[in-house]
């Protein structure tokens, strides 16, 4: 069973009566595992198929089978559940709560899954302590580097032990050295077995997944395996 | 195959540390935001708990009358019915109540008459109410003489021109010289001093300081220039004979009037408990008729928080989409703004309780200072009740639609927001 299977999925926008297309028929099969690079010139659609994917949008029409269930029927809360139990999102502007800890912006997942204390902090714990912010867990994320905030998000990704990571410009408004930190993680994760979908315009950043698909004009171009793979540990720049 | 995922509830406790952590990111928009709320309260505070003062203070004074005295009044009512058929209490009806089997319950019958007078005492003069009392004023009243006697029976048959003159016309009159012995004049007649009032200070009615007392048949014939009664009081045994006694003065009075119907009284028998009932009507209504007043700023304050919930809700539009991104249901945003607006709310009501409390107790201190009136400061429980569940159910009324529109906020659309 693949993880995530999508046919013929379209989204049409409409803006005072004039239809735009973000996506035009997508098909698409997603095998757990998976380090896929979704790139395209703007305006492609492929954040669009990042947010359909990520039950943040809803399709205009197609089908969507999540792990063998179908997602036409499911409510918003339905949904709700889905993205908290069984996806993670890293975001471009990292979309941290600037207010809280980085233990407690970690922990966000969680509160609304249900999981109770004292569960909750070893569980974000874990987590910050994966992504080398064990001695920052207190700090408020507002007191952060940008590379130190996009490792927060990771970390809150990470917290309810998704199947699929979305990851949308993860390395957009981070300086190249913390963006190879970054990548890094993202490799690291796809060895221990996280399926993780990249959307990205940086050929640096799509050569380090595994396949990249070509979206364009809300259709997929080209879908590969992606050949001499850069795998960024190997290349010296962090440990 | 369609599975639904199971639903887990988040703690109620998370959503109100959430709240709370939202509410302490503004502090001074939230600050500003319970200010209408506070001054509602506040004003509800103050007008319920004086309210429940001014009521403990009447009844107070009511009940220095006796439990077991009631009062005979002309006209129709106890109010309003006074400027017809005043003229309805006489002599006779006095002498009627007193026929021993008309009314076996009573102790003391008690006539009186009021009015102003100007004493004088050689050059000095001085603006006096006037009693014209019976030998049981004294008790009724609750009397105390600084030197000489009371009036007595003998005084009141004689109509004998005696006078008793309270602390303050003693002292404005006589200064520290004895006043006990000397002539003072009203309308050109002389009365001889036989008594001087303890100090007393300002009751219910009449401030027995500045009063003057005479036998009511002498202010009637040569200082009022007329025959009736302005009251009779009459003192029963027992509190509980005052039902039965009640009974008998009116019939005994019915009698005396030649009135068939008790439709047609003429006169009116009230006990200190109806004249409770009466005024605690009184304040009752003006307490509510304020507070209503008063609650209008609390709707104002209401529409407040809307409008601030409105524009907190819009400028967190990026936080309420990463919370749903993450897994937030509506249900628990709903909750999250929700919970926002009656933390204030019911934070400045707590805030306007409080701050009503030491208001009305720093009033009750100045209504002593100024006036001498003892007001009994209550502590506003029935308006603190009052103020906690209006303040909240403002907050709930208030929030739901802000706390609703960001519920139903689309998490892609509100990710995207800029």
């Amino acid at each position: 069973m693949s993880l995530i299977e999508v046919k013929n999925l379209k989204k049409i926008y409409e803006d005072e009566g004039v239809q735009t297309a973000g996506l035009n028929g997508i098909d698409l099969v997603i095998e757990e595992g998976e380090f896929i690079s979704v790139v395209g010139p703007s305006g492609s659609g492929k954040s669009t198929l990042l947010q359909v994917l990520g039950c943040l949008d809803r399709p205009t029409s197609g089908r969507y089978v999540l792990s063998g269930k179908l997602l036409d029927s499911y409510s918003d809360n339905d949904l709700a559940e889905v993205r908290n139990k069984e996806m993670g999102f890293v975001f471009q502007a990292f979309n941290l709560l600037p207010r809280l800890s980085v233990s407690d912006n970690v922990k966000l997942p969680l509160i609304y899954g249900g999981v109770k204390e004292p569960e909750r902090t070893e569980i974000a714990q874990k987590v910050i302590d994966l992504v080398g912010l064990t001695d920052r867990a207190d700090y408020k994320t507002s007191k952060l580097s940008g590379g130190q905030k996009q490792r927060v998000a990771i970390a809150r990704a990470l917290v309810n032990n998704p199947k699929i990571i979305f990851a949308d410009e993860p390395t957009g408004n981070l300086d190249s050295k913390s963006g190879e930190i970054i990548l890094d993680f993202f490799q690291k994760l796809n060895d221990a077995g996280h399926t993780i979908v990249i959307v990205t315009h940086e050929s640096y950043v799509a050569q380090s997944a595994k396949r990249m698909i070509n979206v364009r004009d809300g259709r997929i171009e080209s879908d590969e395996v992606v050949k001499n793979r850069r795998i960024v540990g190997r290349d010296g720049l962090i440990k | 195959m369609v599975l639904k995922p199971f639903h887990s509830s988040m703690d109620f406790k998370d959503i109100f540390k959430i709240a709370f952590i939202g509410l302490s990111t503004h502090r001074v928009r939230s600050i500003l935001t319970i200010l209408g709320i506070v001054i509602g309260i506040t004003a509800i505070t103050i007008i319920t708990s004086l309210g429940d003062s001014a009521q403990g203070f009447i009844l107070g004074e009511l009940e220095s009358f006796g439990t077991n005295s009631a009062f005979v009044i002309p006209g129709r009512t106890a109010f309003g019915g006074e400027n017809i058929l005043t003229d309805s209490l006489r002599e006779k009806d006095v002498e009627a109540l007193a026929k021993k089997g008309n009314v076996p319950a009573a102790e003391l019958i008690v006539p009186f008459v009021f009015g102003p007078a100007k004493v004088i005492y050689e050059s000095e003069k001085y603006y006096s109410s006037l009693l014209g009392a019976s030998p049981g004023n004294k008790d009724i009243d609750d009397l105390e003489l600084a030197g000489g006697e009371f009036i007595n029976e003998e005084d009141v048959i004689q109509k004998s021109a005696v006078i008793i003159l309270g602390s303050k016309v003693k002292e404005e009159l006589f200064g520290s010289s004895d006043a006990v012995g000397q002539k003072v004049k009203i309308k050109d007649k002389s009365y001889r001093v036989i008594g001087v009032l303890e100090p007393k200070g300002q009751s219910l009615f009449v401030n027995y300081d500045q009063v003057v007392i005479v036998p009511y048949t002498t202010a009637q014939q040569y200082i009022l220039g007329y025959s009736y009664i302005q009251r009779i009081v009459v003192t029963a045994s027992s509190a509980e004979k005052l039902p039965g006694m009640v009974r008998d003065i009116e019939e005994t009075l019915r009698d005396s009037h030649n009135i068939e119907n008790p439709d047609d009284d003429d006169f009116f028998v009230q006990t200190p408990e109806d004249a409770a009932e009466t005024f605690g009507m009184i304040t009752d209504v003006l307490t509510i008729l304020l507070a209503s007043i008063a609650a209008i700023s609390l709707v104002v304050g209401g529409v407040g928080i809307m409008n601030i919930m409105l524009v907190s809700v819009t400028e967190r539009t990026r936080e309420i989409g990463l919370r749903k991104a993450l897994g937030a249901r509506n249900k628990d945003i709903l909750l999250q703004f929700l919970i926002e607006a009656v933390i204030l709310t019911g934070t400045g009501g707590i805030i306007g309780i409080a701050l009503g409390s030491i208001l009305t107790y720093v009033s009750t201190i100045a209504i002593l200072h100024f006036t001498g009136i003892s007001f009994p400061f209550s502590s506003p429980v029935s308006g603190a009740l009052l103020g906690v569940s209006v303040s909240t159910a403002i907050g709930f009324i208030f929030g739901i639609y802000p706390a609703r529109q960001a519920s139903l906020k689309s998490p892609m659309e509100a990710l995207r927001y800029e």
